[in-house]
């Protein structure tokens, strides 16, 4: 009995290469194309793989075949960005992409959600046995082990993600922060609805055209406010998001600082994502005052980056003690499965014997 | 015999001091039960440390710098398990944990343990006036841990510079709130304790009741000043550290003259 995983990711192949693997071969048809006992295909937008269960060799080359989209292409071409792995490195290999180790983002949990749906997917169609069953559930617990006893997943690292966790840090829950988007442009309102996902419920729009601003405003479910109104919002605001197209700052120390006797026991958040920036840097060393530019956003998103590769290690940890016990316990099922014939005649694969 | 309690407790918040350090230091840290249950260990330990000590002297012990040092850590411990989970604060305890070592830690090293030759007889009314303020004490302690848990995060924040421990320290906004709680609790009690003094029938030193009554007047200030919104989040955390540390000076002035007027 052979496991192996053969594949290619973002560490091997350009998109353009991936796309072409990334074809309509399914975990059933891979099964009984490639003679496999069981097959999983998990499928995203950094990696094809093929994880399959065989009792003859399956090759590389094989499985190319089957997941070629191109009927026409020489799939030997594609051979060295294929990388293949078998037994105790396959399961190592998974362990680390569904934990997110292997992703181009280290730690992004959006893989976990994505090889869960394969499995789901292979399971449905019956491609999966007791061996690659075995494997998933194992990897996924893996896993969310990983994500609970390591930073692996913590920090922000895009625009929106890193507005909302600074917010976060900020006022704790978000239900009660009165939020003032300055400008309608295509990233505000990314943040915006990564906010208002958060729970943000008070959103006030203002934009040079109250047209789009009403319109964003509309789709994030905030009202408009004109233009010339908008410096007095920050009297009552928490959060001031800005993205205009203005030369000049719009917001000084000078404009603030007035406003902010008002409210000097609450803290205000500005989350300047405009270049040339709408506010001035100086802004930053009133009291109460948080602003992050783009360049500090990034700052952070990097630092956040750090973070989790410093984490990797831990998380290697983990998982190499997982695939030891995994191993240890595959082969303690196949011994007993070998000693006692009429146990494995309970199925055509004596792993079988083991899983039940 | 009750010192061994005293040094298993000491032993129980190191053990929590360093398994915070740890478990930041390899970002494994999860608000988990164990810092809790090891300051509830040392609290048990605390606590049975001054029974056996209340027990053999028959009253209240803190009639020395050593007995007021263990009773204001005690207090501290107590304040943290009783308001701990109920303000859901990550970290409080990997905070509060040093502070009650570096109090226990000092009382046990140096040498305050001196037999106190008092010579005035203990009534309740003195001792819940002494054991009430050190609660005070303790709370306002409790105050201060979160005052600077609020200067670490704001000073993260307004750097822009996020360290490991950013992403486990509280929102300030939670910081803020529990720091003014903490504040007002600490002021009622510290009130009822300094009220309570003027029924103990000893005349007090003119000093200590001056200094006692300029710590509540810098608290009053704070918490009105806090109340009027004089005051940014920020500087009130800062001016928690400050009355703190004004309180323990305060503590060993009161105790320093409590000595030399052989007072309880």
């Amino acid at each position: 009995m052979n496991l192996f995983c053969i594949g290619l990711s973002h560490h091997t192949a350009n998109v353009a290469t991936r796309e072409q693997f990334a074809g309509n071969a399914t975990a059933e048809s891979i099964a009984r194309d490639a003679g496999c006992a069981e097959a999983l295909l998990l499928t995203t937008c950094n990696r094809v793989e093929v994880y399959g269960v065989s009792n003859k060799g399956v090759s590389t080359d094989e499985i190319a075949r089957c997941l070629i989209s191109d009927a026409n292409r020489n799939p030997d071409s594609d051979a060295p960005v294929l990388y293949r792995y078998e037994d105790n490195k396959c399961v190592q290999h998974l362990f680390r992409v569904a934990s997110g180790l292997d992703s181009m983002v280290v730690g992004e949990s959006e893989i976990f959600g994505q090889a869960k749906k394969a499995y789901e997917s292979a399971r449905t169609s019956g491609a999966v046995g007791p061996y690659l069953h075995r494997l998933f559930q194992r990897a996924f617990r893996v896993a969310k082990q990983v994500r609970t006893h390591t930073d692996i997943a913590r920090g922000a690292v895009s625009v929106g993600s890193v507005a909302v966790e600074l917010a976060q840090r900020i006022f704790g829950k978000l239900s009660k922060c009165k939020v003032l988007v300055l400008g309608a442009g295509e990233t505000s309102e990314r943040t915006t609805r990564a906010l208002v996902s958060r729970g943000v419920r008070d959103l006030r729009v203002s934009n040079r055209s109250l047209d789009r601003a009403r319109e964003l405003a509309q789709a994030v479910g905030g009202r408009a406010v004109p233009f010339e109104d908008w410096a007095a919002q920050c009297r009552e605001i928490d959060i001031l998001l800005t993205s205009t197209a203005s030369e000049a700052p719009l917001l000084t120390s000078e404009i603030l600082a007035p406003m902010l006797w008002q409210r000097l026991d609450r803290s205000l958040f500005i989350i300047d994502i405009a270049v040339p920036r709408d506010v001035d840097p100086s802004v930053n060393e009133l009291e109460g005052v948080y602003l992050y530019d783009i360049d500090s956003i990034r700052s952070v998103a990097e630092q956040s980056l750090e973070l989790r590769r410093q984490q990797v290690a831990a998380a290697e940890a983990i998982i190499a003690d997982h695939v030891t016990e995994f191993i240890d316990s595959i082969s303690r099922g196949l011994n007993r499965a070998s000693q006692t014939p009429e146990q494995s005649s309970l199925g055509e694969n004596p792993l079988r014997a083991s899983e039940l | 015999m009750e010192r061994y309690f005293l040094i298993a407790s000491t032993f129980c918040f190191l053990v929590a001091v360093v398994h915070t350090v740890i478990e930041l230091r390899t970002g494994m840290f999860r608000p988990k039960r164990f810092n809790f249950l090891a300051i509830g260990l040392g609290f048990l330990f605390q606590t049975a440390f001054l029974w056996i000590r209340g027990h053999e002297l028959g009253r209240c012990p803190i009639t020395n710098l050593f007995e007021v040092f263990v009773f204001l850590a005690w207090s501290v411990a107590l304040v943290y398990l009783l308001v701990g989970p109920a303000y859901r604060l990550s970290l409080m305890g990997g905070f509060t944990a040093p502070l009650v070592l570096l109090l226990q830690g000092f009382a046990l090293i140096a040498p305050l343990d001196t037999p106190h030759s008092v010579t005035v007889r203990a009534n309740s009314w003195l001792e819940f006036h002494a054991s009430l303020s050190l609660v005070a004490y303790g709370v306002f302690a409790l105050a201060c841990i979160a005052g600077v848990m609020y200067l670490l995060q704001e000073r993260q924040l307004k750097t822009h510079q996020l360290h490991s421990i950013f992403y486990h320290l509280p929102p300030l906004t939670n910081l803020f709130a529990a720091i003014t709680r903490l504040l007002w609790w600490g002021f009622a009690l510290y009130t009822v304790g300094i009220v309570s003094g003027f029924f103990t029938g000893h005349p007090l030193p003119r000093i200590q009741v001056i200094a006692a009554v300029a710590l509540w007047l810098l608290y009053a200030a704070i918490l009105q000043a806090r109340h009027l919104k004089w005051l940014a989040p920020k500087r009130v955390a800062a001016l928690c550290i400050i009355g703190f540390s004004a309180a323990l000076v305060l503590l060993w002035g009161i105790t320093f003259t409590a000595e030399l007027h052989h007072l309880p």
